[in-house]
């Protein structure tokens, strides 16, 4: 996978949909006939792709939210890991 | 979550991303709702799960005690919703069903034939929430597909395929896999590419229900299941992940047996047309297991009180070889329908597991299959095919043992 352009903007895949469960204290990826349970850091930054946002702004947003500094790579590699799985994609 | 199993008309699994509860805690709520809507089909597949007896049972569910289920079921914590049957859409409130649901945050799946869905309907069911159909077909070309379903549909479900993608949703193939078709894989997958599916169930027959009486003729011999696999990955190395294609193994094959919907109890409840509650879709046939109902008991209390749901959780049920396995946090025993229509018994080990004294039943019956393809190169012959004027019981034990 190669690097993740900045501007890009990632968003849920098509027929898929991301919500949070209360009975499993987590945001849940639902698709056709599965579910992915997230952790809290899959959940963060899942719900901030809405096709709108570039991965910029996401990472800013999350170090913002999460009082942290540098958390781009990992942004990118979980944005990379996700594509790969198509539960999200990208929009130029 | 790429090894993920379909739960279509050849019955398999709710998908291995839900966690099972781990033995002896309080069950986890059940995540997986399958309401089967109506038993009624205008199909009569030789592989159907249904039960044989499906003729006999009671009156179907009205719309407001569905409305019901899904809302007891919601405040439980179940997300994903499977909408089947029979043929759902014969269900003429499908639409106030599905629209109920989306209001309340399921994530719904219709499982159907196609048959009756026309574009009135599916734009109905668009704007009211549904989120993705799976679409079965029996096999990649008219003759084999109208024969399978002992119908003439071939045409009409290519159609509604067409539909799907005319209306924006994720296309989900299915096709049941057995002796008749295996060997049709690589244009089964060759109608799905060009069908524009986006995932593609090659569901081996599991065998209960209608698919269990037609156990010796649909089996497959490991040399055609092999050459599917093959073809399978072929494929798949082709497409990259533009499309997703699970390949369900039929168990007989293996040496250990399927974790069967993670445990029963454990995340999945379905609910038959009549209302009865099961812990997984061919439950009815187990002998004892006192189903409650959901016309009379609310969901809660059969999820977590019945003694039905109850009765497979954890492993205090279990005998050996089970019982001191190192393995039965793994795949819990297997299925517990197989082990009851093979040995009679259902606290057994599920038979295809090579530790359990059962598994000559499946292996005989595969080395059977090895013979019978051999001699009749594909021919076809006495299936019986699904149809609500014959109702079978369920018999267990070999079918064909002494023959």
């Amino acid at each position: 996978m190669s690097a993740i352009e900045a501007a890009s903007k990632p968003v849920l895949g098509h027929g898929l949909r991301l919500q949070w469960e209360p009975a499993q204290d987590a945001h849940v990826l639902l698709f056709p006939e599965g579910m992915v349970k997230l952790n809290g850091s899959a959940g963060a930054i899942m719900s901030r792709c809405d096709g709108v946002r570039s991965l910029g702004d996401i990472v800013a947003d999350l170090e913002l939210a999460y009082g942290a500094t540098g958390l781009g790579p990992d942004v990118e590699a979980f944005v990379a890991l996700a594509i790969g799985k198509r539960w999200l994609e990208l929009r130029a | 979550m790429s090894d993920l199993p379909p739960v279509g008309h050849g019955l398999a699994a709710p998908s291995a991303a839900f966690a099972a509860a781990a033995p002896g805690r309080t069950p986890g709520p059940p995540l997986w709702l399958l309401l089967e809507l109506t038993y009624r089909c205008p199909l009569h597949c030789v592989f159907c799960y249904n039960p044989t007896e499906f003729a006999n049972t009671g009156a179907e569910l009205s719309t407001d005690d569905w409305l019901r289920v899904l809302r007891e079921a919601r405040a439980l914590g179940a997300v994903q919703l499977g909408l089947s049957g029979g043929e759902p859409l014969a269900r003429d409130d499908l639409e106030s069903i599905v629209a109920e649901a989306r209001a309340l945050g399921f994530y719904i799946n219709l499982i159907t034939s196609g048959i009756g869905l026309s574009e009135a309907r599916i734009g109905a069911l668009k704007r009211a929430g549904l989120d993705h159909i799976q679409l079965s077909f029996q096999d990649s070309s008219r003759e084999m597909n109208d024969f399978l379903s002992s119908t003439r549909t071939f045409e009409l479900k290519a159609q509604v395929a067409a539909l799907i993608r005319q209306y924006d949703y994720p296309m989900v193939l299915n096709v049941v896999l057995h002796r008749h078709n295996i060997d049709h894989v690589g244009e089964i997958l060759a109608m799905a590419e060009r069908m524009g599916a986006q995932y593609v169930e090659l569901a081996n027959t599991q065998y209960y229900g209608w698919a269990w009486l037609n156990r010796e003729q649909l089996l497959p011999s490991r040399a055609q299941l092999e050459r599917a696999e093959e073809v399978t990955r072929a494929f798949r190395a082709r497409v990259g992940n533009r499309m997703q294609v699970y390949f369900v193994v039929p168990d007989y094959f293996e040496v250990r047996p399927k974790a069967c919907m993670s445990g029963l109890g454990s995340v999945f409840l379905a609910v038959a047309p009549d209302g009865t509650a099961m812990p997984c879709h061919a439950a009815r046939m187990l002998p004892g297991l006192a189903l409650p109902n959901v016309r009379t008991s609310p969901v809660r209390e059969i999820w977590y009180e019945s003694t039905a749901f109850n009765r497979f959780r954890g492993q205090g049920w279990m005998k050996e070889p089970c019982a001191s396995c190192p393995e039965r946090d793994t795949d819990f025993g297997g299925c517990r329908c197989q082990a009851y229509l093979l040995t009679g018994d259902a606290d057994n080990a599920d038979p295809v597991c090579d530790l359990s004294p059962h598994h000559h039943l499946v292996s005989e019956a595969v080395a059977r299959a090895e013979r019978a393809v051999a001699a009749s190169a594909g021919q076809v012959q006495k299936l019986k095919f699904r149809d609500h004027r014959i109702s079978i019981p369920v018999v267990t034990g070999d079918p064909v043992a002494g023959a």
